[in-house]
């Protein structure tokens, strides 16, 4: 039994002369929930659609549970939701959930799973006439129908109204509460945010940076804290309270601490305000979104 | 929308027997087919009104009678459609659809998608057959030869039309499968003996017979009508099944 769900290794996927994916590394662990963030065309989809055993890299090594992507053994295990399309058009939502389950030994109830989804109103609606978010969303049930170990999920709610888009997360929630792997694809910040154990954002087919979403916000951010209180504080008695790296600035009853800003700095803030009858509104240190970060690695913007 | 009870998720992934997944994926492939109305026409609906057609009305002269004449040349017409052109355009639509590729990520193995298209493809011929020759003796058919040999040579035939089917239906994107589908059954219909005896077209008629459709068709009159197996049909039908199956297989493009 190996740690990781799934292990990718200098990865290389080209068509033609365009390369998609130039020499990616990263390892989704088991029981968590991995984000691959990036804006379109960054290399997630082809990257995933590798570790799906749909494409052959041209370069480096991708293992599923420890296994060859390509080996049957891993379709029993594994559970799928490409970014489009993937039913026959003419057969009912409940008739294609049924088919994709009567494939597993033990499958989940299809109706439970299109009542949760909110598909049951449609169970008996050819999939042609589906609307794209309920076509997406037969497609998750489709993917977790078979109690797989690991869940392939490639833009899960793109496109979907907030509502479906709240079932879907929840869903990825319990995944990872019942000890699923996960590995989704996103250029949603909230959606990585959200979601995911561990992010690695990718762009141009290469890793940029990975970490878990607090590592990779925190970092970089940690020399800043601000709070609210009433102006015209005495701020050189205040520094005299604060480590001496610490620089002082105030717009009205805006604070700025810059410095060390950890635990021990906010402590000293919140004592000086107390020891002289000052109310502190909103103390917090200042994070990025990890759309910072992005722009900070890349100079790009990850909406694209 | 429910929450999820802990556990409800809990990974317990197994695969279902192969006979169980070639069950279901059978039924899905019939349904497909029962309920889609152009397939419909093509495989059931043409077939019948050109035999009832054509046997009624002597648009065109054969020799014998004319029911004999034609129920062996409408059932080859049968085959050909469901094998060849309702394969390949069913399989050309699935492709970009991406439901191959959907289907490819579940445990269900490309060996067993096939087998199943090949119980759905037969499963709709035997309706065709039954059809047909009930239609045919209602009309005073009056058939010879064996029942052996006719299913060998209907197994050659369909074995031959799905090869070539799933070459074109696996490689072409799924409006030009339609469109090549569509005009390849229209030649071979006029062409391959079904409607017009192949003696019509002079000398040219030395090359038609090894066409598909004239070595199904041409097999199954000679048995049918006059009891005679003909080898060479059989073996026109089993070169064009190797070379048809074999290439599909070399060929044939999942997505």
């Amino acid at each position: 039994m190996t740690s990781a769900a799934l292990e990718v290794c200098d990865l290389v996927k080209r068509y033609g002369k365009r390369t998609a994916v130039d020499g990616l590394s990263f390892t989704a662990a088991a029981g968590q929930v991995t984000a691959l963030l990036g804006p379109n065309g960054a290399g997630k989809t082809t990257t995933i659609e590798v570790a799906e055993g749909f494409r052959d890299p041209d370069g480096g090594a991708v293992r599923v549970l420890g296994l060859d992507p390509r080996d049957q053994a891993v379709k029993h295990r594994v559970g799928v939701m490409p970014q489009t399309g993937g039913g026959y058009p003419g057969l009912r939502a409940g008739e294609l959930l049924r088919l994709v389950a009567s494939f597993h030994r033990d499958p989940h109830s299809p109706a439970d799973l299109l009542e949760r989804l909110g598909l049951s109103e449609v169970e008996r609606i050819p999939f042609r006439r589906l609307s794209g978010g309920q076509q997406q969303r037969l497609s998750l049930a489709m993917a977790v129908v078979g109690r797989p170990e690991l869940v392939f999920l490639d833009e899960p709610t793109a496109g979907l109204d907030p509502q479906a888009r709240r079932a879907t997360w929840d869903l990825v929630h319990a995944l990872r509460r019942d000890g699923v792997s996960v590995l989704l694809t996103t250029h949603l910040m909230d959606e990585a945010e959200q979601l995911a154990d561990h992010v690695v954002v990718v762009d141009h087919g290469r890793l940029v940076t990975e970490g878990t979403v607090h590592a990779l916000t925190a970092h970089g951010a940690a020399g800043q804290l601000r709070f609210t209180a009433p102006p015209g504080l005495d701020l050189d008695a205040l520094a005299a309270a604060l480590p001496p790296a610490c620089r002082l600035s105030a717009v009205g009853g805006s604070y700025l601490v810059e410095g060390p800003a950890g635990p021990q700095l906010l402590a000293d803030v919140a004592n000086w305000c107390a020891a002289n009858d000052v109310v502190a509104r909103d103390l917090q240190v200042e994070t990025r979104t990890l759309e910072d970060v992005f722009l900070d690695l890349t100079g790009r913007e990850l909406r694209t | 929308m429910s929450t999820w009870a802990p556990g409800a998720l809990a990974p317990a992934p197994a695969a279902a027997s192969h006979g169980a997944m070639l069950l279901a994926q059978t039924r899905a492939e019939l349904a497909l087919v029962l309920r889609n109305g152009e397939q419909l026409l093509l495989t059931m609906i043409i077939p019948l009104g050109l035999l009832v057609g054509l046997a009624k009305v002597p648009a065109v002269t054969v020799e014998g009678r004319r029911i004999d004449f034609f129920v062996p040349g409408i059932l080859a017409l049968a085959i050909m459609s469901t094998a060849f052109t309702g394969q390949a355009i069913a399989t050309g639509f699935d492709r970009q659809y991406g439901v191959l590729k959907r289907l490819g990520a579940t445990p269900l193995p490309r060996s067993v998608l096939l087998l199943a298209k090949t119980l759905a493809v037969l499963a709709v011929e035997l309706v065709q057959v039954v059809l047909l020759c009930t239609v045919g003796l209602a009309l005073g058919w009056e058939p010879h030869g064996s029942f052996l040999g006719t299913v060998l040579l209907i197994a050659l035939g369909t074995a031959a039309f799905a090869g070539l089917g799933l070459l074109l239906g696996g490689t072409l994107p799924g409006l030009t499968t339609l469109a090549v589908a569509n005009l390849v059954w229209l030649v071979l219909l006029a062409l391959g003996g079904v409607v017009f005896p192949l003696t019509e077209y002079g000398g040219v008629a030395d090359l038609l017979v090894y066409l598909p459709t004239a070595a199904l068709s041409d097999g199954l009159r000679s048995l049918l009508q006059d009891g005679s197996f003909v080898v060479r049909d059989a073996l026109v039908l089993l070169a064009w099944a190797v070379a048809g199956l074999s290439a599909a297989s070399r060929w044939f493009r999942w997505e």
